[in-house]
Formats: C-alpha cells, sequence, structure tokens
C-alpha cells in the first residue's frame, strides 16, 4: 500500500495514512515532551529539535556529503579522478563561458534590481495611489520563473522581416516601428545573457521596492522634519536621511537577491534551455547530471555553487541579526 | 532679534471641516518666551508647526521681524526646532548631529567647530560628542536636541514639548536649566505643552488654547488671578478652581444654604443669558475652613492628599442640583479625616465669577 498506488481511490487513502501517520509523530512528540516538562528542559529542546535535525540530515545533510563525494568521480560514478571535475570547470571554454555568465549574473541584478526598486520606492511615496503603483510593480513577484520565462520568450521572439510577415515580439515590434531590422535577440552572446538578467530584474525589482518602502515609511516623521529644518534638500534628504536609516534593509535585499541569483535556473532554462553561450551554473549542473549523464562534472557544478552562496549567506544573516538589534 | 506675529493665520486640514487652529492672532515680543498650553487637540502644536513651515497656512499669515515668512520654507525662516522625540540623527555622532546644519550652510570647519563646542560646554555635553545617540539616556538626547539648536543662532527657538519624555524629576530640573538658557541667551522662544505648570513656571507669558481657538494671553500671573473665561480657568491651576454654576438671586449666588453675596454689577450682567443661574469660581487655597456655621458649606471629605507642605482636601456638598465635588487646600494641622463634615467659606475677595451662558468673567 505504501509503495506503489495506481488508481485514484489507492492514493487518497494513501495520502490519509500519511496525514494519520503525521498526526501520530507529533502527537507522540508532544505527550512525550508533556512528560518531561518542568524536569529537564534540556530533553524537551532535544525532543522538538529532533525532527528538524532529522529532516536536515536526512534532506541537507546526507544530500550534500554525498554529492561533495560523488564531485571526485567520473561521469560513471565509478572511477575516483580527484580534482580534475573542477580543473574543468575552471578551464574548459564552455565552463569558463558558465562562469562568466554567472559573474554577469550575479554582479548586474542584485544592484539594478535594488536600485530600480529603491528609486521606484522614493518616487511612489506619499503619491497619489500609491499601492496601485506598487501593486504594478509587485504583481511580477506573484508569477513563477518558468511564466516569467515563457512571457519574456514571446516578448524577445523574431520573426524574419519578409514581406507580409508580422512581428510577434513586443521588443522587436519595437525595433521594426523605429525603423529598424528585427534581431534575434537571443542568439548573440553576451548580449543574449543581459536579457535574461531582465527578466530576472523584472521579477526582483517588486521584491525590493517592497522591503525597501517598509523601511523609507519606518523612518520617524519627526527626524525628516528635523532635517527639512536643518536646511536638507531633496538629494541632501536621500543622501542624510533616507540612506543611512535603510542601509541595513538595502543590504539585506541585496544579498538576499544575490543569492536567488545565483541559483537561477528556470528562465535561462525556459528562454534558451543554455544554449547560444547562456548557460548559468544552476542550469549546467542539471544539463551536465541529466542530459549529458555526466554526474561527476554536475556534482562538482553543485558544489562550486553551494561554495558562492555560502559567503552570502553569512553575511546575510549577519546583516538581519545586526537590524534587529 | 526678533518678534513674531501671528495674523488671523488658520490651518484646516483636508477633510475637515473645522479648523485645527483658528484665526490665530498673536503678537510675540522679542526676547520673549511664549508658552503655549491647552489639552491634546487644541491646535497649539500645529500653531508651532505652522510656525516653522512644516504646516501649511491656510490663511492669514505668519511674521518674523515683521518680515512675512507664510509660504517660506522652513529652513529659510532662520529657526530651530527641539522635537517631543528629539528627532536626533540616529547614525551620526553627537557632534555630527549639533554641526550638521551648519555643515549644510557651508560654515567654514574651524567656526563649527567652535560652535558645537560651546554649546556642548553650555549643556554639558563635551563628554559625549563622539557616542551616537543611541547610547545616551532620556535626559544626554534632550540636551543634545537643546544643543543642535543652539548651535545654528537662530531668530526663534521652537520647542514643542520638550519635557514630556523625561521623568518627573528630571523635568523639573531641565524646566529651569531651559528656562535660564533662553534668559542668557535672549532668543525668542515659543514653547508648546500640556502642562499648565510648564506654562505657569516657564513663560513670560502664556497663550491658552482650546479647539484651535485662542482663549487668553497673558503673564502667569494674570491668567491665575484673572482667567478670562471659565475653561481658562479651570485648566490653569493644580488643584483645579471650583467652579460651579448656581442660581443666581438679587444678591448673589446659591450655594445650598450658603449665599454668596455679588455685586450689584456683577448679579447685573451674570442675568443677560445666564438663564437665572451664574457660575462662580473659587481656587482652593480661596477658601477658609472655619467652624460649624449656618454661612458655611458643609462638605463631607472623601479624600485627604498631604502634600508634606500643606494638604488638599477633596470632598463633596449636597446642593439643590446634586452632588458636587469640591476640592480645598489646608494647612497640615487642620488636616481633617476622610468621611468627616468640614465647614468651609469661600473667600469673597478672590471669587472668580463667570457669566453661565456665555462663561466669560463679569
Amino acid at each position: 500500500m505504501f509503495t506503489t498506488a495506481t488508481t485514484t481511490s489507492q492514493k487518497i487513502l494513501q495520502m490519509g495514512a500519511a496525514i494519520l501517520l503525521f498526526a501520530a509523530v507529533i502527537g507522540l512528540i508532544l505527550f512525550i515532551a508533556g512528560r518531561f516538562t518542568g524536569k529537564r528542559d534540556r530533553a524537551v529542546a532535544a525532543l522538538y529539535l529532533a525532527p528538524t535535525v532529522l529532516m536536515l540530515s536526512v534532506g541537507l545533510l546526507y544530500p550534500g556529503l554525498r554529492t561533495i563525494y560523488q564531485s571526485f568521480f567520473d561521469a560513471s560514478l565509478k572511477n575516483f579522478i580527484g580534482f580534475d571535475n573542477y580543473v574543468t570547470i575552471l578551464s574548459d571554454s564552455e565552463q569558463l563561458t558558465v562562469l562568466r555568465n554567472t559573474a554577469f549574473w550575479v554582479l548586474v541584478t542584485p544592484f539594478v534590481a535594488t536600485g530600480v526598486g529603491l528609486l521606484y520606492a522614493i518616487l511612489v511615496d506619499k503619491a497619489r495611489m500609491e499601492s496601485f503603483a506598487k501593486a504594478l510593480i509587485f504583481l511580477p513577484m506573484s508569477i513563477s520563473f518558468v511564466a516569467a520565462g515563457v512571457i519574456w520568450k514571446f516578448m524577445y521572439e523574431y520573426r524574419p522581416n519578409q514581406g507580409t510577415v508580422k512581428q510577434i515580439g513586443f521588443v522587436n515590434q519595437i525595433i521594426v516601428w523605429l525603423g529598424g531590422e528585427p534581431q534575434q535577440l537571443l542568439i548573440d552572446s553576451p548580449l543574449n545573457t543581459f536579457l535574461l538578467i531582465a527578466v530576472m530584474v523584472w521579477i526582483q525589482a517588486g521584491f525590493a521596492m517592497t522591503v525597501l518602502s517598509a523601511a523609507i515609511k519606518a523612518i520617524p516623521d519627526d527626524i525628516v522634519e528635523a532635517a527639512r529644518l536643518d536646511g536638507v534638500g531633496p538629494w541632501g534628504m536621500f543622501r542624510f536621511v533616507t540612506l543611512p536609516a535603510i542601509r541595513p534593509a538595502v543590504i539585506v535585499v541585496v544579498t538576499t537577491i544575490a543569492i536567488g541569483t545565483l541559483k537561477v535556473f528556470d528562465i535561462v532554462q525556459t528562454m534558451t534551455g543554455g544554449r547560444f553561450d547562456t548557460s548559468v551554473i544552476a542550469n549546467e549542473f542539471y544539463s551536465q547530471t541529466f542530459r549529458s549523464d555526466n554526474r561527476g562534472l554536475g556534482a562538482a557544478l553543485a558544489v562550486v555553487l553551494f561554495i558562492l552562496v555560502i559567503p552570502i549567506v553569512v553575511y546575510n544573516i549577519r546583516q538581519l541579526r545586526r537590524s534587529e538589534a | 532679534m526678533a518678534t513674531v506675529t501671528y495674523d488671523k493665520a488658520s490651518r484646516i486640514y483636508p477633510g475637515s471641516e473645522r479648523p485645527a487652529v483658528n484665526e490665530l492672532n498673536l503678537e510675540i515680543g522679542d526676547v520673549e518666551f511664549l508658552v503655549l498650553v491647552g489639552p491634546s487637540g487644541c491646535g497649539k502644536s500645529t500653531s508651532l508647526r505652522m510656525l516653522a513651515g512644516l504646516e501649511d497656512v491656510d490663511r492669514g499669515r505668519i511674521l518674523i521681524n515683521e518680515k512675512d515668512v507664510t509660504h517660506l520654507p522652513p529652513k529659510s525662516r532662520d529657526i530651530a526646532m527641539v522635537f517631543q522625540n528629539y528627532a536626533l540623527y540616529p547614525h551620526m555622532t553627537v557632534y555630527e548631529n549639533m554641526a550638521f546644519a551648519l555643515k549644510l550652510r557651508k560654515t567654514p570647519k574651524s567656526e563649527i567647530d567652535r560652535a558645537v563646542k560651546e554649546a556642548a560646554a553650555l549643556l554639558q555635553l563635551e563628554e559625549y560628542l563622539s557616542r551616537k545617540p543611541k547610547a545616551l539616556s532620556g535626559g544626554q538626547r534632550q540636551r543634545v536636541a537643546m544643543g543642535r539648536a543652539i548651535v545654528r543662532q537662530p531668530q526663534v527657538f521652537l520647542m514643542d514639548e520638550p519635557l514630556s519624555n523625561l521623568d518627573a524629576k528630571l523635568r523639573v530640573q531641565t524646566r529651569s536649566q531651559i528656562a535660564s538658557l533662553q534668559a542668557k541667551l535672549g532668543v525668542t522662544t515659543v514653547y508648546v505643552t500640556h502642562d499648565q505648570v510648564e506654562a505657569m513656571t516657564m513663560g513670560h507669558r502664556v497663550a491658552v488654547m482650546l479647539d484651535g481657538v485662542l482663549q487668553q494671553v497673558d503673564t502667569p500671573r494674570a491668567l491665575y488671578d484673572t482667567p478670562g473665561n471659565v475653561f481658562v480657568a479651570g485648566f490653569m491651576g493644580s488643584p483645579a478652581m471650583n467652579i460651579k454654576t448656581v442660581p443666581l438671586n438679587e444678591t448673589g449666588a446659591h450655594f445650598g444654604a450658603l449665599n454668596i453675596p455679588l455685586t450689584r454689577e456683577q448679579v447685573a450682567a451674570a442675568r443677560e443669558g445666564g438663564d437665572g443661574k451664574v457660575t462662580v469660581g473659587f481656587r482652593p487655597e480661596a477658601a477658609d475652613v472655619v467652624g460649624e456655621s449656618a454661612d458655611a458649606l458643609p462638605i463631607v471629605v472623601d479624600l485627604v492628599e498631604d502634600l508634606g507642605s500643606d494638604a488638599n482636601v477633596y470632598g463633596h456638598a449636597d446642593l439643590p442640583g446634586g452632588s458636587e465635588r469640591f476640592v480645598v487646600r489646608t494647612e497640615r494641622r487642620n488636616m481633617p479625616h476622610m468621611g468627616e463634615t468640614v465647614y468651609i467659606r469661600p473667600q469673597t475677595t478672590a471669587l472668580h465669577v463667570f457669566n453661565a451662558g456665555s462663561g466669560i468673567r463679569i
């Protein structure tokens, strides 16, 4: 019953059993924890932590360690080859393009998205129809990366400029309206990578705007008024009052977007599939592992991604803690 | 150095019928310390903010030194303001906070340094100059806010309840410091508070406001001795004046069996629009506790507040219109006990008589 379910009724039965099992486990934990209450706090804490620790070890720690282990093997995962996979990543021209693209993504997206979000947050702050204006920018956040990729693929769509053929891509139509030749936008490297980055910016600017707008609203009115009495102009207000006050929020936004950007996969996968020199680490990791069946190299790419994300995560958490203190 | 004039200045918030400040007329003299006082929502803070330029003036004008500043931005008015929550820049040190306005004006560094150090010495802030506001106590922050205002050498100081975030003892101490500082610097000051004790002790003159309308402006003593209407009479002084509206007859006001004599003119004035009644007030200290007597008001004591120096006696008397509460101040050795009945007789020389209809002093 727990292994294979073919009919719908079986599946529902299986789901019910799973829910019951879950409830039973939680009930047991609460029951045991209740018996310990007041006697041994450590035991209670350990008990509450146990499920999390268990799930983290099964779901994160073990696969992580196993991936690191596999990254030292060849495509078949049978022969130990030391650091060869890493050497490939750092020397093979295709892999170097992947690293270059990832660098573009991480260096451009967080700053542009945060900059756009910040500018927008300041412009709409206390303006009429503020919430409507914010909703417009925030909406892309609610779309999945895949859907965003599909939408923008249409935006960049190309039709040859012959006779009666009409452009269906918005961007090429504008180019035609302006009297230009339609371009195969997603073919030319490295322009295509920046066009993909634009999609990520479109999604993330809303996130940046929301967080930064909240931070701007948290600045006490009287400090703004004191600054006006002291004689600051609009730029001075931003430089001396707004920016110092929202600095922690800006850092959290930049690092959060950077982490998301490092792991970007869906946009590249849906729009180019990593072709035309647009691949990034996460996409390459997928391609190597599941398409080219080179599991060793795929694992190595995953490890590289992991290593790149760690420092940003650490910095992000420290900033979060500091802003809460 | 500077005078301030409110010329029928009004502020009507969008979407509101009633003006927050209604045709305020007020002349503030050079080097004067004027206190705006009133209950919350009376428009005192709005009036101050109109002067600062933080609030629009919808009608009328505001002049500083005979110059119309009604439509000037705050920075062009040459004023400095101390906020209730101090509004210090959290990321700047005490020194930078005080120097900020001068820095924006491109004052030479040496001059800024001199001005900041001077103000810091005046406010005993020298040892805290490199600290951030977060690392200061409430009283120190308050002094930094003062320092920030002083450094600019403005024409007018504006203070919006600067003491309300301090504890009682520090408030009393800072109160006198601000008053003496103002006298020393000789800068025209407009000070907003809801605390009538602050108003009485600090102001050269006090302006009492209610519902956006200026009720009376005068010296603290004059406000206390001759309040212009019932509201001012009840607002100034603690404990508040005993104010009762009672039946009027040919010779005076009827407090039950006790008849408080009024002059013929007072009776005549009270008749007009008074509907046969008159409002009479006497301060807690302007009543004598006497022995049992027919021409005294019997009061059942509800509560006795022993203040150390003297005592406030709270009680009620049964008057024809119902039970009325009274408070009198007595010497400590005459302190009655709770539940006891004492006889009080208001001093006829210190009576405040108001028209029962209009509330205006007779």
